[in-house]
């Protein structure tokens, strides 16, 4: 984190342990829902950490194929660990692909073995998926060692930019090109489809819509290309995607062992914004989050989206309340505070009296609660219009927001936000925006103290004390899981997502007693073998 | 927001104009205009004189690069000011006009109950990969959009909004349970006139499943539609950027409230 002097809100320390503890009060039930549940993700996600990769020729994965024989066979409730380790040791086939290839044809006789059986065939499946975890603390190994050979970025926040071109090929010498001018961390925006897929994508793409596919191959290709950029640079180039949607279990395990180095993987996001079912959700992001902590991925999380669809002032204490949250859950599954990538966002009507101080005041609360994160600071896109010029003058507002108040990761706004997807142009000189706010400004956080009881310490304590309200009222939500139940009618986004509706819900299943999952026994005790 | 590109208010004004104009830097008929662009070649000379040919062939001449910057390796960024010559023959411009007077809330209300007699039923989607939901909120939602309340504001029109990425079989069953008067469709992230494909598969799907004259009323909406290209993709009206939902809660009044109603009542633009 940066080692400047932090700016002092002087929040009251009550109000923020009040803060936290509601949200673990009302986190905590959700997290219990979703360790006695498993998903269709989830399971196959542990199938690809045991190598079981590849696609049939309609480019069906063959993950899909083995998970649903199972499924048909004898149910989810027990995992597909056991059944089809056991498959294995009856001898069905030699290894996993053939037994998947076999199981898509439906001519293997799974089964829920017992007693000598059943311990037989977890211990084999603990091998095969521990080399899958293996191979992710390699990565993540590596990843420390190019750091210290290459470096970090000299300056914070570092320079996140976006390329999206829907070809693979396309997107890595634009992602080379944005590093050169001075991009630390290179996200690759995924196709928009993409999310409510039930499946991963095989192999190199070159056709997408507003985004590039997230596949194996596809992160194996942009990461080597990186690399060979950090060498270049002497600057270690971090690469994004997007953990979220039906697969989210699957897309982490994939940037682990692909070594991503930043995953987009917001807690509710898919619940509000994709309709996606929140048990499904829940779930898999644990999953998920699980796989993040032990790969040493920065998670980034969506709070930007409440304030495109609220308004941005009176929307102000939801993005806390996500953050809060998102802290809670990601912390439940092992994440540390420097892999907390907060989100927020420079949304607030710019024609409104005091917008920048009020922008001020969020960015400084966000800052002040969680202080060891590194805060993902993203830029105005709603009030962003035709006018490029305007753009670009909102987007140097935006950038001096980020680094006055310390943040972390500062999403390079592009002044063609409302317009086109951006030019290399574009591009161009919106970097030369960052790069002359940081310079010009950079140190400007050491000469700011908002004054006590000012318009920005009184603003930040007011959006805190609405943040515990709502969480107040969510506690107070009937029920054994509150914040399903407030999901359910609308508290968040105006969007109403009950639990029992959604996409993605006929793939969630109650775990039985005797449920098996190495993957997760692996994540949760840290063990390698 | 941006302010709406076609206004019938000032198009009446054409006669006043003269019959050619020019662009305006700071003298009438100096024909300044700026342009900026890049070029796929190294920075230099020989750059600089390829985009003053480029702005030579554009019709800007005199030219001056004001600025040129490198970008990257083989690109080239600038900034040209110049002269244009060719002339603005402002009676030539075709707009199209608004073929509805604009209502206000109350006199949309008021128009729905007494000539519908119910309430008028709208469904909202972005069908397609589109998950940007933007367009349709400001649309629907009460939130609105440039100061205006949305379509569910008004207490007469039933708005059921589905959000993003629905499937277009899901959204005609929907507008079959909900008996929908109009279907609004938001498509704003387009990539390869997606846009289009999913605009005229919704349509045929509308027709296939509703016997003729019975089809809701189609109407789309997003930044990318061509004016005038609503017969060509099935539907019955197309909007464009800057659209607020009071022009679309009078355009739905027009088109499915029998008239001889509030129009008279008119606001104009």
């Amino acid at each position: 984190m940066s080692s400047r002097n932090r700016p002092i809100l002087e929040l009251d320390k009550a109000d923020v342990r009040r803060a936290r503890s509601l949200a673990r009060k009302v986190g905590k039930p959700v997290v219990d829902i979703a360790t006695k549940h498993t998903t269709v993700s989830v399971e196959r996600a542990t199938l690809r950490l045991a190598g079981l990769s590849g696609a049939d020729h309609e480019r069906v994965p063959w993950v899909n194929h083995l998970v649903d024989a199972v499924r048909e066979g004898v149910g989810l409730e027990h995992g597909v660990s056991l059944p089809v380790w056991d498959a294995l040791s009856r001898g069905e086939a030699p290894d996993l692909l053939t037994l998947a290839q076999k199981a898509s044809s439906r001519s293997v006789d799974f089964r829920i073995p017992e007693a000598k059986a059943a311990t037989a065939a977890g211990k084999a499946a603990r091998k095969d998926v521990a080399a899958g975890i293996r191979t992710i603390d390699k990565q993540r190994a590596q990843r420390d060692r190019l750091i210290t050979r290459h470096g970090d970025p000299k300056q914070r926040p570092w320079i996140y930019l976006i390329v999206a071109t829907g070809d693979i090929y396309e997107d890595i010498p634009q992602a080379q090109a944005a590093a050169r001018e001075g991009a630390d961390i290179i996200a690759v925006i995924r196709s928009t489809g993409q999310s409510l897929l039930d499946y991963v994508p095989e192999g190199a793409t070159r056709e997408g819509y507003a985004g590039t596919y997230a596949t194996q191959e596809n992160f194996r290709l942009m990461r080597a290309a990186l690399d060979e950029t950090s060498k270049e640079l002497g600057r270690y180039i971090r690469l994004t995607n997007y953990a979220s949607g039906l697969c989210m279990p699957e897309i982490a395990t994939l940037a682990g062992l692909e070594r991503l180095d930043m995953m987009l993987n917001d807690s509710m996001y898919g619940i509000l914004f994709r309709d996606i079912n929140p048990i499904r959700t829940f779930v898999d992001q644990r999953f998920s989050r699980q796989i993040h902590a032990r790969a040493g991925i920065i998670i980034n999380t969506g709070e930007d989206n409440y304030l495109t669809t609220s308004d941005a002032v009176e929307a102000a204490h939801t993005v806390t309340v996500s953050q809060l949250l998102n802290e809670y859950f990601a912390k439940e599954a092992g994440l540390e505070d420097w892999q907390l990538g907060l989100g927020h966002a420079f949304e607030i009507n710019p024609d409104l009296h005091d917008s920048f101080r009020m922008e001020l005041a969020h960015a400084l609360l966000a800052r002040t609660l969680f202080p060891d994160a590194p805060l993902k600071w993203m830029p105005p896109t709603k009030h962003m219009t035709g006018d490029v010029f305007r753009g670009n003058l909102l987007d140097g507002f935006f950038n001096l927001v980020g680094t006055l108040t310390g943040q972390g990761i500062l999403l390079v706004g592009m002044m063609t936000e409302a317009v086109v997807t951006p030019w290399i142009s574009d591009r161009d000189i919106a970097l030369q925006n960052v790069r002359y706010v940081l310079n010009a400004a950079g140190g400007l956080t050491e000469d700011f103290h908002p004054p006590r009881d000012g318009f920005i310490q009184t603003r930040a304590r007011q959006v805190l004390g609405e943040a515990i309200g709502l969480l107040d009222d969510i506690a107070a939500e009937p029920g054994k899981a509150p914040l399903l139940e407030a999901i359910a009618d609308g508290t968040f986004g105006e969007m109403k997502r009950p639990a029992t509706a959604g996409k993605g819900l006929d793939g969630v299943a109650e775990r039985a007693d005797g449920y098996v999952n190495p993957a997760i026994d692996l994540l949760e005790t840290g063990a390698t073998r | 927001m941006t302010p709406k590109p076609t206004s019938t208010g000032a198009a009446a004004d054409v006669t006043e104009l003269p019959q050619v104009i020019r662009p305006y830097g700071d003298q009438t008929g100096d024909g300044m205009v700026q342009v900026s662009f890049t070029l796929p070649m190294p920075s230099g000379k020989r750059a600089e004189g390829a985009a003053l040919q480029l702005a030579g062939k554009m019709g800007i001449e005199p030219a001056i690069v004001v600025h040129s910057k490198a970008i990257g390796d083989g690109f080239t960024f600038f900034v040209v000011y110049g002269s244009v010559k060719h002339l603005v023959e402002p009676h030539l411009v075709e707009v199209v006009e608004r073929e509805f007077p604009l209502l206000s809330g109350k006199e949309i209300n008021t128009a729905i109950k007494k000539h519908l007699r119910r309430k008028l039923v709208v469904v909202g989607a972005c069908i397609g990969t589109d998950a940007h939901t933007v367009g349709i909120d400001a649309i629907l939602n009460i939130k609105g959009f440039a100061g205006e309340k949305g379509l569910e504001y008004h207490r007469e029109i039933k708005v059921v909004n589905l959000g993003a990425q629905v499937l277009i079989p899901d959204l005609v069953e929907r507008a079959r349970e909900e008996k929908a008067d109009a279907v609004l469709v938001s498509q704003v992230v387009t990539q390869r006139d997606a846009h289009i494909h999913n605009t005229t598969a919704m349509s045929a799907a509308f027709r296939e499943a509703f016997p003729a004259g019975k089809v809701p009323h189609l109407v789309v909406g997003g930044p990318r539609f061509e004016e005038g290209s609503a017969g060509t993709l099935g539907v019955d009206r197309i909007f464009g950027r800057g659209t607020t939902p009071g022009e679309v809660a009078s355009y739905l009044v027009h088109a499915l409230v029998p008239q001889g109603s509030a129009a008279s009542k008119s606001k104009g633009a």
